[in-house]
């Protein structure tokens, strides 16, 4: 076995072991801290299957702003009467059986690979030099299947719609109250104050490397979005309240320009989503840089949850 | 057995440690964290799919890839979206659980 195997045994078996914590652990708190450990583990995963595109997201937004979420929403729910009944031994038993059919299906159809595995890496390839990117990952995202890339930024404004609605009739148009620490120390507010220069050069260098390298506009744009509600958790800055106008501006910039550029292939380039011949690459880290500030400002603003208090005037 | 499908296994599992959690733990939060678990187990899976894929000099299929990472954005959406709907019912009902009424041990005191 070289050190390669070894590794990934002792990675694959601290991941099981840290999947299973989480689930098992009885404190909340605790596991979602076991969740945000399991996120960067699997990011590691990521990088040994040679996808550092999806490393890096999984680390970003699957453990760190996830994790965020959850732990703002645990130490919400500390209040509230926490642990209910456990389904009862038989019916864990039966539940073991059946997930335990489900892994032996899913390992079956892991160990017996097709002969020949289909595959459309050749032909993104071919295709990749006329839109000038390097990072063919970025080149799937906002040239060949650019309306999926399109249509998940409105899924996450929709998913902010329905944070927002959740709101009560009092504090619409509100700032929206993130409660993760209930006081900021001396620590924190420090972090606040170094780390978001530094964070805000290596979020713009990750969208703007995308286009060559692994990065791209979601990477950047939640870095960015993590130095905001960190200056908001610190207490330095407040939330904004969710009525301002520059605010739905930002949201909605990037999602409206990656849609007229889309509109305007039809005109330019025969094609919706299309791009003029030449111009492809400009276009599209016209695009990149706009989503990232979108992505950022939505990212955050989800983070934050909805809005509690009435904005004051 | 190759790396790809030491992590295949390991997807395969995790799916499987997902499900039991979102099975049997009555908490609307952890069944949601349960949930990202067993998410995050697929997305392993269509990963070791990609790499098995791999020709042409690429560590691997760009095209799952690509499709992994909008996953991630839209699995977080979901749960930013969820978690939002636990705390209002939190907030309305005082209660964190959303087993039944008849069952109940530890959270009787509340009629809903």
């Amino acid at each position: 076995m070289s050190i390669a195997s070894v590794f990934d045994v002792a990675l694959v078996a601290l991941i099981l072991a840290i999947g299973a914590s989480t689930i098992l652990v009885r404190k909340a708190f605790a596991a979602v801290v076991m969740f945000v450990v399991y996120g960067l583990l699997l990011s590691i995963a990521w990088v040994r299957l040679h996808a550092v595109d999806v490393a890096l997201t999984e680390a970003a937004i699957g453990g760190g702003m996830t994790g965020l979420l959850l732990l703002g929403a645990v130490a919400r729910s500390r209040s509230v009467n926490v642990g209910g009944p456990w389904i009862g031994r038989p019916a864990r038993l039966a539940t073991c059986a059946l997930c335990a059919l489900v892994v032996a299906g899913l390992a079956i159809a892991m160990l017996h690979p097709p002969e020949v595995i289909p595959t459309l890496a050749p032909t993104v390839m071919e295709s990749l030099p006329q839109s000038g990117l390097g990072n063919p990952v970025a080149g799937v995202l906002f040239v060949f299947r650019a309306l999926d890339t399109l249509l998940e930024k409105v899924v996450l404004l929709l998913a902010l719609l329905g944070v927002w609605s959740l709101a009560p009739d009092r504090a619409w148009g509100g700032m929206p109250g993130l409660h993760v620490y209930a006081r900021s120390d001396p620590t924190l507010i420090f972090l606040a104050q170094l780390l978001p220069p530094v964070g805000i050069v290596f979020g713009i260098y990750m969208c703007w490397v995308g286009a060559k390298d692994p990065g791209g506009a979601f990477q950047g744009g939640t870095v960015l979005a993590a130095m905001w509600l960190l200056v908001i958790v610190a207490g330095l800055q407040k939330a904004p309240a969710i009525g301002r106008l520059w605010l739905r501006g930002l949201l909605v910039a990037g999602p409206v320009l990656f849609l007229a550029i889309g509109l305007a292939g039809w005109v330019f380039a025969d094609a919706f989503l299309a791009y003029p011949a030449g111009y492809a690459k400009p276009l599209i880290v016209a695009v990149e840089a706009a989503l990232t500030l979108s992505i950022a400002v939505a990212l955050g603003m989800l983070a934050a949850g909805p809005p509690e208090r009435a904005q004051q005037q | 057995m190759n790396a790809a499908t030491l992590f295949g296994l390991c997807g395969a599992a995790l799916v499987g440690i997902g499900l039991y959690g979102l099975i049997t733990n009555p908490e609307p939060l952890r069944k949601i964290l349960a949930f990202n678990l067993l998410g995050g187990g697929v997305f392993l899976l269509f990963g070791v799919i990609a790499r098995r894929a791999a020709v042409a000099g690429l560590g691997g299929d760009p095209v799952p890839q690509a499709m992994v990472i909008t996953a991630i954005v839209v699995a977080f959406a979901a749960t930013a979206m969820a978690i939002a709907l636990v705390q209002r019912l939190g907030d309305e009902t005082g209660r964190a659980s959303i087993s039944s009424d008849s069952s109940g041990t530890g959270d009787g005191e509340e009629k809903s």
